[in-house]
């Protein structure tokens, strides 16, 4: 069974802080700190974005997909399923910056340096137990979780919802 | 965990004992804090209007400018100007208290207080032009109060306790810059008018700006040492201790923290009327202990101990063996009713605009100081009747501490060497090398060093290379509580040549050895007693302050504060150390100026180094440099 994690989004959490944005540019800079990455000759690049929806800020993430559009398109195999970690990945040495994988990704998620073409994009913070993104969210908007936990959370809401509604109604 | 919260053995038991009962502290805070808006961290984050709040990208990825067009520059600027306009305002508040004070003093309407100094009186008359011959200490004392209270606003003169304290030669830079405050409000107001929506947007103006309200707040505090002294005496050496041994489970302990004298030194006065009635109450006698400013003000003038400083006040409630804790203004953690709850302290607020939920309020007036102060003693005589048959963690750590050391006192003790020239041998002692410059330490602890480090680390170094050190606020704080203001410890941290200054001055005084390797200089206000030092030293060689081999540090800093008090430094020409980062990377023009630019103006300028080995380097090496223009 697949057991590699995900980031779920709670969006009623969401307040567009924008924090996790700094924390991802940061954890992708050299000195991996706020203050010094400033100072850095190559522009630390965020990897996700939070984009507004109605009434709502959504925080949009690379989902690394198991069939990925972006691994399939690309000439020089730069951008590559992982198969151990089951995670899309991305070797700048292999990029030639030709923007196929910008176009193919159907979230938007491919980006790329701030000074050329090659490429950028979320590589889940191989350094951290728990993504910068998500352990930066001040109102835990962002939940690093196996498919099967969250699922369980989500139902298990939904149960204890019905069974509180039942009990009122008996109650009443 | 304690060990990176602080490095006062004190604090760190307090912190365990917090642990195991599960009181939530600030470093707990702090920890739940994190990871740090980074907007904020870097100044990119703008509130100041409805359409807000704007975002700048430091990375450059997104918005490069607020809803208004407000570049980064401008909103770094702006900032950083408010910061300073509030820490202006802070010292502004506690001055002006100090002169209605005063002036209800001098009308016979404030019993509680009376003129402890009418030779300083009439010094601060005469510097003023206030005349002085053939008029009594109170007609005296009116007008000072009157000057000092004119000095707030805009007015033909400009504000004479910023004009008439520097060097002529400072004067006229400041003038010629256009940094002149005309009113120490009038220039608040101006900065709040100045960073609205849609007025002042180009970095450099509002930085000239943020730089004469950093004038203005040297006349705030310098008006409020004037002040403080005259009502309540000129420091002079006095030996005390330090640190949280200094509570007695026996006695009745009440904290006085917070930072104007105007209350305390009543409670000063009146602990000693109240001794009968605390030992009736089965309690052996009262015993007043200091916390932040307060505290350095009654330790400098009645040598009050001091229990702890800034970032650990909340340990000293802690310890359960705090009564009462009565607060002014200023540095009070608004968390100290929760702790107070679990220890059976009581915080009394005595301020009108510093009100705590959760806290006891007397109303303090001038005009019933004594009866405040009684009300407040007897409800810690309560206290401690409730109190007395508990057990209490009272850490078993104490140094002892020299303090005292104001200008007039640092004079006297000089003038025991050479009574005609009484700054002769400190300008001598520079000269050959045995005092290699002067260093202030001043501000707080910040709950991101673990306490006192880079105060500790700094001035260690900084001693072994034969800088003479001053220190006020709770930088004096933070040395004292490890030992540097006790005269044994001059052999183990200083070099050979000051240890000999030190050691010819203590014995010329009588003092049955060595000054103290760091002469305390009083609260925060009292920066003004440095740069008084500093000018004295100044005229005397004829050159002016930013020449002298003087730097400043605020290690640890917290407070907008020691903003403002970093900004008149700079204004007076000195270097100045801050050791935690200012919100001010978002925009490197603005960087450019503090640590650069401000140079070819004032020839100050602000050191930003987070790493207290460093920045001790670049201290030295910045007194080196002055020291070679001196031709030394």
């Amino acid at each position: 069974m697949n057991q590699t994690k995900e980031i779920f989004i709670r969006l009623d959490r969401c307040v567009g802080c924008h924090t996790c944005e700094l924390a991802c540019a940061v954890e992708h800079s050299v000195g991996k700190n706020l203050f010094s990455s400033l100072a850095e000759k190559q522009k630390p690049r965020k990897r996700l974005f939070v984009e507004p929806a109605a009434s709502f800020n959504v925080p949009v993430l690379c989902r690394h997909c198991h069939e990925a559009p972006c691994v399939d398109v690309c000439p020089t195999g730069a951008t590559y399923h992982d198969e151990i970690k089951d995670l899309v990945l991305h070797d700048a040495k292999k990029c030639i910056g030709c923007s196929l994988c910008v176009q193919a990704c159907p979230f938007g998620m491919m980006r790329q340096r701030a000074e050329s073409r090659i490429a950028v994009k979320c590589d889940r913070c191989p350094d951290r137990d728990v993504p910068a993104c998500v352990d930066s969210c001040p109102t835990k908007a962002l939940i690093y979780a196996d498919t099967e936990s969250f699922g369980r959370i989500r139902r298990r809401a939904v149960t204890a919802a019905l069974a509180n509604a039942y009990l009122q109604k008996e109650a009443g | 965990m304690a060990g990176s919260k602080s490095t006062d053995p004190a604090v760190n038991q307090m912190i365990s004992k917090a642990e195991s009962l599960g009181i939530p502290t600030t470093w707990d805070r702090y920890e739940s804090m994190l990871p740090q808006c980074g907007f904020g961290e870097t100044g990119l984050c703008c509130r100041h209007c409805l359409q807000g709040p704007c975002r700048i990208d430091p990375f450059g990825d997104g918005p490069q400018s607020g809803i208004c067009g407000a570049s980064a520059d401008t909103m770094v600027a702006r900032g950083l100007d408010r910061a300073i306009a509030a820490g202006t305002a802070a010292h502004a508040g506690h001055a002006r208290h100090l002169a209605h004070t005063m002036l209800k003093m001098a009308k016979g309407k404030a019993s509680a207080y009376s003129i402890k100094e009418p030779g300083k009186l009439r010094s601060v008359a005469a510097r003023l032009g206030l005349p002085v011959e053939g008029r009594s200490d109170n007609e005296i004392a009116v007008d000072v109060a009157e000057a000092a209270l004119a000095d707030f606003h805009e007015k033909e003169t400009p504000v004479m306790w910023a004009a008439t304290v520097v060097t002529e030669a400072r004067a006229k830079v400041l003038t010629e810059l256009g940094l002149v405050p005309k009113g120490i409000d009038f220039e608040i107001s101006d900065i709040m008018h100045r960073t609205l929506y849609g007025v002042d947007a180009d970095g450099v103006n509002l930085l000239l700006a943020g730089l004469r309200c950093g004038v203005a707040d040297l006349a705030g505090c310098y008006m409020g040492t004037d002040l403080a002294d005259i009502l309540f005496g000129i420091p002079g050496p006095v030996f005390t201790e330090t640190n949280m041994g200094t509570l007695k489970a026996d006695q009745v302990n009440v904290a006085l923290h917070g930072h104007n004298p105007v209350l305390s030194e009543v409670m000063v006065s009146v602990a000693q009327e109240m001794e009968s009635e605390a030992k009736k109450a089965g309690a052996s006698g009262v015993n007043l202990v200091g916390i932040c400013c307060t505290g350095n003000e009654v330790m400098m003038r009645h040598g009050v101990p001091a229990c702890t400083h800034s970032v650990s006040q909340e340990m000293a409630l802690m310890t359960g063996a705090v009564d009462v804790v009565v607060v002014d203004y200023q540095c009070i953690m608004p968390s100290l009713p929760q702790i107070a709850e679990c220890m059976g302290t009581t915080v009394v607020t005595t301020m009108e605009n510093a009100k705590i939920a959760g806290a006891f309020h007397v109303p303090f007036a001038e005009e019933t100081a004594a009866e405040n102060a009684k009300e407040i003693l007897r409800l810690a005589i309560k206290n401690f009747s409730a109190r007395k048959n508990r057990l209490v963690d009272i850490p078993d750590l104490k140094t002892p501490v020299l303090a005292g050391f104001s200008v007039e006192a640092i004079v006297g003790a000089l003038s025991k060497v050479d009574a005609q020239d009484p700054l002769k041998p400190i300008i001598d002692n520079i000269v050959q090398g045995n005092i290699r410059g002067v260093c202030l330490f001043a501000g707080c602890n910040n709950v991101k060093v673990p306490q006192d480090q880079n105060f500790v680390t700094m001035a260690r170094r900084l001693l072994e290379e034969n800088v003479l050190i001053v220190a006020t606020g709770c930088g004096a704080g933070a040395l004292m509580r490890h030992g540097f203001m006790d005269p044994a410890n001059v052999p183990s941290l200083c070099g050979e040549g000051l240890k000999a200054v030190l050691t010819a001055v203590g014995e010329a005084n009588n003092l049955g050895g060595p000054l103290p390797p760091v002469l305390h200089m009083g609260s925060c206000v009292d920066n003004s007693r440095a740069v008084a030092l500093a000018v004295a030293v100044a005229n005397r060689l004829g050159v002016d302050t930013d020449k002298l081999p003087v730097v400043a540090s605020a290690a640890e800093a917290v407070s907008e504060k020691a903003v403002s008090i970093g900004t008149y430094a700079v204004a007076a020409g000195l270097p100045t150390h801050v050791g935690v980062m200012l919100p001010v990377l978002g925009s490197p023009a603005v960087v450019e100026v503090l640590t650069k630019t401000v140079r070819d103006l004032t020839g100050g300028y602000f050191i930003v180094d987070l790493d207290p080995v460093s920045a001790a380097e670049k201290l030295l090496s910045a007194i080196d440099e002055r020291r070679a223009g001196l031709g030394l």
